[in-house]
């Protein structure tokens, strides 16, 4: 299995503020990779240097064998960007759009199948500026894609969707990373997180925190679970046994029995307080 | 996910980027596309210069004294030098805009060549003043006698006047793109300097009669060289004696216009910022 992005030392202050005091990442090509963290840790700034978008201070940086700090026109042709905002191309058509793009590329997929596998196919002839924010942001995948990227970047994809849209997009993700694309998603929906990402990295105050597959993320699978029952509730580590001896108190049936371990949530906001 | 799947549509070989002209064409026809399709844009676009014409022409019709020449005569020629110089409005707010909406960041984003940008706005700004300017002339000839150049070394001025009129308007209009700090201060920021140009380089008030430091301060910029030009292409020998120099100084003409489009390309390779202010 090869490396996608390899990231060793990656730092990068504005003024005074160390946006990213070093960094290590590897993301294997192939797998969907989650990077979490609040608002101003350093998780855009990252994004950003391995889109080749900025500079970094210092550290070693390869995207696809390539340093992004020296994008090349061939470079940007085997990556895909979906950006957080764009109203661009508002009188164009979603056809044009998308059909303009792919002029871009040496490896262009087809247009209209790209539009079809967004889900805009009802769409094609309407200009961008009547869609909905759900249908302008497939527009946005649409064009990221269309270069056929072995490695697409996708920055806060579903912020301000109902969660039927949400649900949608997420199978569109699911299908490209089938396909074989390597997907760097940044979010702040750690469901989103979980229900797409092969492997997470939590960024807090410019450092990672923590790494790895959203299920056993931050020793969550191993950690003290809680049983609630109506009149009480305990944490234990052996919460088998807990239950058992409930069974036996309420001689059968529980009331309103529940076990829990803590959620990505929860580990996600101890580790980003820590 | 476990296993390694090719890449969708993977490459049996590298295939060749596309080339920057066929790009730049390309970059040029959906500017155009999108340009028409702003209706209320192109409508106010077109008819701004054609209005201004029509009421400063009929406001003042009196004869130019001992020339034979009507003063909408000179109208028509320092209305076409504004219209050579809408690029520097155009481009300056469309590109600010760009810059606001997410456009030129997307953009910096694909293998699109950065010169195919810049190409484009340039072959959009080209046709957009041609037919600014070819609405004139024809507007000039039908309501206000005026008379199309009957020699080819006139048709050759008008032509370089134009073309280094029109480049050097769009390459400061990107220039001064980076100023607003948004797309929303752009128009405010951008049409300001360009309305108290035409006041003082000779469109509006004939430049014989404003203050000589504000003609001095008009020399340093191209409208003023731009609107010479045309009117020695319309109103011919018999208007040279109304100019402040005795005649057109066509050398010093292309001499500044020229500068201009040096110099506005320096600017633009120097300052040209592809991210907004709020992008850091």
């Amino acid at each position: 299995m090869t490396t996608a992005v390899k990231v060793r030392g990656l730092t990068k202050r504005y003024g005074d503020v160390q946006a990213v005091g070093g960094i290590d990442l590897d993301i294997r090509a192939g797998e969907v990779f989650a990077i979490l963290g609040p608002n101003g840790a350093g998780k855009s700034t990252t994004v950003e240097i391995l889109e080749g978008y900025r500079k970094r201070d210092a550290g070693e940086v390869s995207v696809l064998g390539t340093d992004p700090g020296r994008p090349t026109r061939e470079w940007r042709s085997r990556v895909g960007v979906v950006l957080q905002t764009a109203n661009d191309v508002a009188e164009a058509t979603v056809r044009e759009t998308v059909r303009h793009f792919a002029g871009y590329y040496p490896n262009a997929q087809d247009p209209d199948r790209v539009i079809e596998q967004v889900g805009l196919a009802e769409k094609a002839g309407k200009r961008i500026r009547e869609l909905s924010g759900g249908q302008r942001r497939r527009v946005d995948v649409a064009l990221g894609v269309i270069g056929s990227p072995e490695l697409l970047f996708l920055d806060e994809p579903t912020t301000g969707f109902d969660p039927e849209a949400r649900r949608q997009f997420w199978e569109l993700i699911q299908g490209l990373a089938h396909q074989g694309t390597t997907i760097v998603l940044t979010t702040h929906y750690l469901d989103e997180a979980e229900a797409l990402a092969d492997r997470v990295a939590v960024i807090a105050k410019g450092r990672i925190v923590a790494e790895g597959e959203p299920s056993t993320l931050g020793g969550r699978a191993t950690a003290r679970a809680t049983v609630r029952w109506s009149g009480g509730a305990v944490e234990t580590d052996t919460p088998t046994e807990t239950v058992l001896e409930l069974t036996r108190r309420f001689d059968g049936e529980i009331p309103e029995l529940t076990v829990t371990r803590p959620s990505l949530e929860d580990v996600y906001l101890r580790l980003i307080e820590g | 996910m476990t296993q390694t799947i090719a890449p969708p549509a993977a490459p049996a070989a590298p295939a060749k980027l596309p080339s920057a002209f066929r790009l730049s064409l390309s970059r040029a026809a959906i500017e155009t596309r999108m340009f028409f399709r702003e209706k209320d844009a192109v409508i106010f676009t077109f008819s701004f210069p054609i209005i201004l014409l029509v009421i400063f022409g009929s406001i003042f019709a009196a004869e130019l004294e001992g020339t034979g020449l009507n003063v909408s005569q000179l109208y028509v020629a320092g209305l076409i030098g504004s219209a050579t110089m809408t690029g520097f409005q155009n481009l300056g707010i469309g590109i600010s805009m760009d810059r606001d909406d997410g456009t030129l960041k997307r953009l910096a984003g694909t293998p699109m060549p950065r010169t195919a940008y810049f190409a484009g706005k340039a072959l959009n700004t080209l046709l957009v003043s041609s037919v600014q300017v070819a609405v004139l002339l024809a507007i000039g000839v039908a309501m206000f006698e005026l008379e199309l150049p009957s020699t080819v070394s006139s048709w050759l001025t008008f032509t370089w006047v134009f073309v280094l009129g029109v480049l050097g308007s769009s390459l400061l209009g990107i220039a001064v793109s980076s100023l607003p700090r948004s797309g929303k201060s752009a128009s405010a920021v951008i049409a300001m300097p360009f309305v108290v140009l035409q006041f003082i380089s000779g469109v509006f008030i004939p430049i014989d009669q404003l203050p000589e430091w504000l003609t001095r301060i008009a020399s340093f910029f191209p409208l003023k060289w731009m609107c010479q030009g045309f009117r020695a292409v319309f109103l011919g020998d018999d208007g040279a004696t109304l100019e402040l120099a005795g005649s057109y100084e066509l050398d010093r003409v292309a001499l500044i216009l020229g500068a201009w489009v040096i110099g506005g390309l320096v600017l633009c390779l120097t300052t040209f910022r592809w991210k907004g202010r709020r992008d850091g």
